[in-house]
Order: structure tokens, then sequence, then C-alpha cells
């Protein structure tokens, strides 16, 4: 307990004295800098508070990044140096228990040493015991050898920074260079991430098809992760053909798009032609609103009104059809409790707004002189959006639309709740099918190894699922470019 | 006041006019406002046929507001409102059974920034031919727009790229493909409004000759910020000053002879 608060201060401490050495530094940089110049600041290249600032950069610096290090990447490094100090009486066991005691001691070591479960329970082996508080002692080591480092070399940039000013020395312009480094760095976290999630997507993708040929995962017909876990289950060895997956996803794509993209665009010709200002005002929000519901609270929507609702639907079609046709034998729609249809038609209510609003923009986007010119010859007002104004903006509606077909094709929460698990390829909207998401979710909840196939094939369906909304987006991107290079 | 001045100088203008044509537009009274502000202020101004009518005046005086009531394209704008009676051919434009939709294609219009549709040449022309089914078959659509790109002195210089769209003309180009675009549907009266604004010299003095010609067949109103514009193109000239109409006679008169010392002031560049 106590090391802990200690640790926390030390913490607390080491920023307040950071903080406070950075003001510091400031106020000694600009004074230094005033009084090289006898206090004509005119005489300076750059005022004075930019030699302070300058000056506390080069303090805060060095000491911060060396914490920062220490902070991601010290306990990692100090238990690589303890590994190399194992004791023998560890090192000598099989691969398995070694890796265990390992394990174990480090989970050790990570409590403090006053911490009374660090002593309870089953007797701790004496060999882990001790290895753990090695693997304690030298991570204390790092932490100090860190913080020593860090007041050392912010130390040695003070002293630095303040002896080289000059009056001629151009320290604004290196504080701008630090300030747009620093908001590179933010931008850089954001694309190093993306970079980093595809990565581990290839990565994991390229394993999986180690195990399973790319031939069936793209042409095979079947999909059925269930990998036997136990040699002697009598599961079957998994069948890992994605297409009914990508026809499921692409069916329900498309059924959403059916109501999405009328209703988006002419709500969006209506908002954006039709409706007075003040009713565009209040309107347009409430549409993105709609954007805003949880999608999980779209997919018991599906789940409980929609999808009971499509199935009665479909039952009282199979009669009528029936009764109409009545030489046809047996069922003709043999309606599920969750469908295709239930998902598709609130995943398209979901993604209206997505169309509309992105539409409305581009429609409203388009030139008032267009508007006047065809009013002026005598068109109508259909007949000037017909004509005139879609024409104009149909890039960018056509870039609306792919960008809520990448959306659609992504979303999770509707399918998974309300589209049923079978994975099959049918035309027919009243049958359950499955989707890339739903089987992503599948596969990675419950109980999961880590390198069976069928855990792999979640991160080929994920990467898949990536290009499919990537190429979707490129698309959009540029048409939307190509339009704004045209009007603006 | 204004009344007074406005009907006066209207009378004494009409006077004025060398070549007497018939009255193809006539104004009276008419007022704008847009929400609760007034624009214009009882304007009466008649418009022979024939006859290159110039409206000119400083920036916001309201003579592109008038001009704009003149095919009823304020409508189009929310919250204005137009009072006095215009007539085209004796015939009151704001009666309720007249269409707007057709009025507009009776009155042409031309606008300050080339707007060509984003369609080919040839659809641009044939637009507003084609949604008032002045073309039954695709030979008189061809000679409409042959006809119209003829008159608005474009065809030799589009006639083997028709099928290009017409926004990548060169803006000149594009101000004489709008201004086809207008003729095709076969108006009476074709407004401009500062068609020039947007063009270089060359392209300005191509527009001008074209005005000049249209004049034998039209009734042409044009707003321009140009007093040598004015003077190139015009018969008849109408000063407007803070949405009043100040002065109006034949153009010559107007600019050599001002009666009002405002628009004496403003032609010779004193203000505006």
């Amino acid at each position: 307990m106590f090391e802990q608060i200690a640790h926390s201060r030390l913490a607390v401490g080491l920023l307040a004295v950071l903080a406070a050495g950075t003001f510091a530094a400031f106020f000694l940089g600009r004074r230094r800098a005033l009084s090289i110049v006898s206090g004509k600041t005119r005489e300076l290249h750059s005022r004075p508070s930019y030699h302070g600032y300058l000056v506390a950069l080069t303090f805060l610096l060095p000491g911060l990044v060396v914490l920062a290090a220490n902070a991601m990447i010290g306990d990692v490094l100090a238990d690589r140096l303890a590994l190399s100090r194992l004791p023998a009486e560890i090192a000598g066991l099989d691969p398995t228990e070694k890796a265990e005691r390992i394990n174990a001691a480090l989970e050790l070591a990570r409590r403090p040493l006053s911490d009374p479960s660090r002593l309870e329970g089953e007797a701790i082996d004496a060999s882990v015991q001790a290895y753990a508080t090695l693997a304690a002692e030298i991570r204390g080591q790092v932490k100090l050898a860190a913080v020593g480092l860090a007041s050392i070399l912010s130390a040695i940039g003070l002293a630095v920074a303040l002896t080289r000013i000059r009056r001629e020395q151009r320290a604004r312009n290196q504080v701008e260079g630090a300030i747009r480094g620093l908001l590179m760095l933010c931008s850089g976290v954001a694309i190093a991430t993306t970079l980093g999630i595809v990565l581990s997507l290839i990565f994991e993708t390229l394993r999986f098809f180690g195990e399973v040929s790319p031939a069936e995962f793209l042409f095979g017909l079947k999909w059925s992760a269930q990998t036997n876990i136990r040699p002697d289950q009598v599961g079957s060895s998994g069948a890992f053909g994605a297409v009914p997956l990508f026809y499921g996803s692409l069916l329900i794509t498309f059924i959403a798009m059916i109501v999405a993209a009328p209703v988006g665009l002419f709500s969006a010709i209506y908002l954006s032609e039709y409706a007075g200002p003040r009713l565009r005002g209040s309107v347009k929000p409430i549409l993105e609103v709609l954007a805003g519901v949880p999608t999980v609270v779209y997919g018991f929507f599906a789940l409980l009104t929609v999808a009971p609702a499509v199935r009665a639907f479909g039952d009282w079609l199979n009669e009528l059809i029936l009764a109409v046709a009545p030489w046809i034998e047996g069922p003709v729609i043999d309606a599920q409790p969750t469908s295709a249809l239930a998902a598709g038609l609130v995943m398209g209510v979901m993604i209206i707004p997505f169309v509309s609003s992105l539409s409305d923009d581009v429609i409203n986007a388009a030139p008032q002189s267009l508007r006047d010119g065809a009013f002026a010859l005598g068109a109508t007002k259909s007949e000037t959006v017909r004509h005139v104004i879609l024409p104009a903006a149909l890039p960018g509606v056509v870039a609306a639309l792919l960008l809520a077909v990448s959306r659609a094709v992504g979303e999770t929460m509707i399918v998974v709740m309300a589209a049923g698990q079978r994975a099959q390829i049918t035309a027919d909207p009243f049958q359950d099918v499955t989707t890339i998401t739903v089987q992503i979710v599948d596969l990675l909840t419950g109980d999961t190894e880590f390198d069976s196939p069928k855990t792999l094939s979640a991160f080929a369906l994920g990467f898949g699922l990536f290009l499919i909304t990537l190429v979707f987006n490129l698309i959009a991107q540029r048409v939307v470019k190509a339009y704004r290079e045209k009007y603006e | 006041m204004a009344s007074g001045a406005v009907s006066g100088a209207g009378a004494t203008g009409d006077a004025g006019l060398k070549a007497v044509a018939r009255t193809k537009v006539r104004a009276r009274n008419v007022s704008v406002f847009y929400g609760p502000k007034q624009a214009l202020f009882d304007i009466s101004l008649d418009m022979p046929e024939k006859t290159v009518t110039a409206l000119i005046g400083p920036s916001g005086c309201g003579k592109s507001t008038f001009l704009r009531s003149i095919n009823r394209m304020n409508d189009t704008i929310e919250g204005c409102r137009v009072e006095g009676e215009i007539d085209i051919d004796g015939e009151d434009i704001n009666d309720r059974s007249i269409d707007p939709v057709l009025l507009r294609a009776r009155v042409g219009m031309v606008f300050q920034k080339p707007n060509p549709f984003p369609k080919s040449i040839f659809d641009n022309v044939a637009y507003g031919a084609r949604i008032h089914g002045l073309a039954s078959t695709k030979k008189e659509m061809e000679a409409i727009v042959e006809s119209s790109l003829e008159r608005a002195g474009l065809w030799n210089e589009v006639k083997d790229r028709l099928n290009q769209p017409g926004t990548g003309l060169s803006g000149g180009q594009q101000q004489r493909l709008v201004i086809a675009r207008a003729i095709a549907v076969n108006p009476e009266i074709i407004l401009m409004d500062e068609p020039c604004s947007a063009l270089d010299p060359i392209a300005t003095a191509k527009i001008e000759e074209l005005i000049d010609e249209l004049r034998l067949n039209y009734c042409i109103v044009i707003v321009t910020h140009s007093m040598a514009q004015a003077a190139r193109v015009s018969q008849q000239t109408a000063f407007f000053h803070m949405g009043k109409l100040v002065e109006t006679g034949d153009t010559e008169l107007i600019f050599t002879n001002p009666r009002d010392t405002r628009t004496q002031d403003y032609i010779t560049g004193r203000f505006g």
C-alpha cells in the first residue's frame, strides 16, 4: 500500500518538478535574452518571450521523452533484463512449466512488496518468489535510471539553451518549428494507428491463409467455422468458404439501399429545394438525430418489432400466393423469425441520414445561378431539379450513396440481432442469412483459442470487409473531389 | 415628391424618344419589397419594342430588382412582394391567370455570370425548347439549335463540338451560349442583368454587337454599370437611384443633357 502511494507520489512529484522547471526555464531564458541586449528588445531577432519558450522547451522535452518512454517500455525492458538472470531451477524446467512460472513471478512482481496477497494463497514456489523479488528490484532500478537520465538530460538541455541565447538567434523560428512538430505528431498518431490496425489485419490474414487456402476462402460456398477443439470431438474440420457471408452482407446492404437511397435522396431534395429555410433549419437536425441513435437500439427494434412483422407479412404473402395459385404445392415463402429483409429494412432507416444529409449539402452547393437560369427559361421547379440541379449534384449524390453503402456493409449490431446465423446463398429475403460482421462477432466472442483457423478467419473476414469499405470510400472521395473542382 | 418626379420624368422621357415605337412592356407604380424593406418605389417606365432600354444607377439602386420583376423572377425569392402593375402587350403579368412559368418563356433572361447547365452545348440550347415542346422532331430541334446559335453569333465557333459540355467554353462564349439558350424558346423580350461584367473587353464588344443585332427583333432591357456600354447599345436610358426612377429618356439626351443633377453627377462619375 505504502509503496503504491509512494509510487504515485513520485510520479506527481516528478511532473511538478518538470512543470516548475519549465516555468523557471521560461523566465530564465527571457531574462537572459533581455540582459544580452540590455533591455532593447528591438535588437533581438526574436521577441524575448520566444527565447523563454525555446529554453523552456529544451528543458522540458528531453525529460518528458525519457519519462514517456519509461512509462511505455520500462517494465518490458526490466522483464527482459530479469529474464537474463533467470534462476537455474526455473531455467531448467520444460518450456510450458517454465513459461507458467515466469508469468506467475512477473504477476507477483507487479504487486507491491507490502501487499499481503503476495504471501497468501497456496504455497508459492520459493523459486518463483525469489524470481519475483528479483524482477521487482530490476523494475525499480530501471525506473530509477529513467528518472536519473531524465533529470540529467533536462539539466543539460537547460544549460545549453541558456548559453546559446544570442542577439541574432532565430528563437521564434525554432519554437514554431517545435509547435509544428507537435501538431504533426498528433496527426501522425491517427495515421500510425490506422496503419497498425491494417498491418495486424494483413499479418493475421496471412497466417490464416497458411492454414486455409485463399481459393477456398474466396470461392468456397460452404461456411462452417466450427473446428474441433479436442481431437476426440466429432466436429468437422471446418469449412471456410466466405462467399455466403459476403453474399449475405451484400444482400442486406442492397435491401437497405433500396430503402435509404430514394427516401434519403427525396428528403434531401425536399429540404434543399422545397422547404423554406426555417423548416429546413428544424427538420435537418431532426433527420440527423437518426444517425445518432445507437445501432444496438436499431438492433432490438429490428429483432422485436420489424422481424416478427416481416415474418407475418411473409406468411400472409405465402397464403395469398397459394390461394391464388392452388396448383402450387407446398410453401412458396418460408418466412423465418429473423430475416435479411428485417435487418435490411431497419438498416435502411438507419442510413437514411447518411444519404440525405450529404445529398442535401451537395444539392445546396449547386450554384444558384443554375436554378435562376432554368427558371428564367420557364422551367418548373421539378424540371429544374430533375434536369439541372440533380445532374449538377450527381457526383456528390453518388458519393453520398457510396458512403452509405460502406456504412451498411460494415454495420454489425442490427445484423447480429435480426439477420440470423445461417450461412446460405438465397435470393429469398424472408430467409435468414449471415454476414461478415455477424460471423466476426461469432468467431471472437466466447471461448476462443488464438491460433486456430476459426479465430484467424475472423481476421481474414475483417480484412475483406476493410477492403470493401476502403474501395467504396476511395471512390466516393474521388467523386466528391472531382465535383468540388468543378463548382468552386 | 418621389411619385411626382417619376411620372413627370417618365412622361417627358417618352416624348423625348426619337423613334416612336410601340410600347412592349409598361410598368406603372411598381414597388418591390424584400420582407419589410422596400427596394423599389413607384416605378413607372415604358419599354418599347425593338429598342434597347438601359437601366443604370449605382449598386443597390434597385435596377436588377426591377428587371427581375418583368419576368417574375422575384417570385423565387422568399419574402419578396411586388406591387403595382406590369403589362406586356397590355396584359397584366401579375394576374392570376398568368403562369409565371409560361411568362418566362416569353421573357428571356441573361445573367451577370454565364450559367450554362452541366450539359452539352446542344442540350443547353435545346433545353428550353424541349421543355416547352417547341420541336416535335429531331430535325426541328436541330434547326432551332442551329438558328439560335447562329443568331447568338456562336454557331461557327461551336458547330463542330455541339456534344461537348457547355461549361468548357470561354466566358464570352458561355455568355453567348446562354443568350442562344434564351433565344431558342422564342421570347419577345430579353432581359440582361449586367451581361458583360464578367467578360473581357473583346468578349464584351462581341456581346454588344450581338445586342445591337438582336434589337431588330426583340424588346431588350439591359442593366449595366458601364456608362459607355449604356451609351453604345441603348436607345432609351433610365437612371435609378435609391430605389427610385430619377430620370428616363432618349439615351443621347440623358448623356448629353441630363435634367436631374443626380443623373449628371452619376454619369460624369462624381458618385456611384
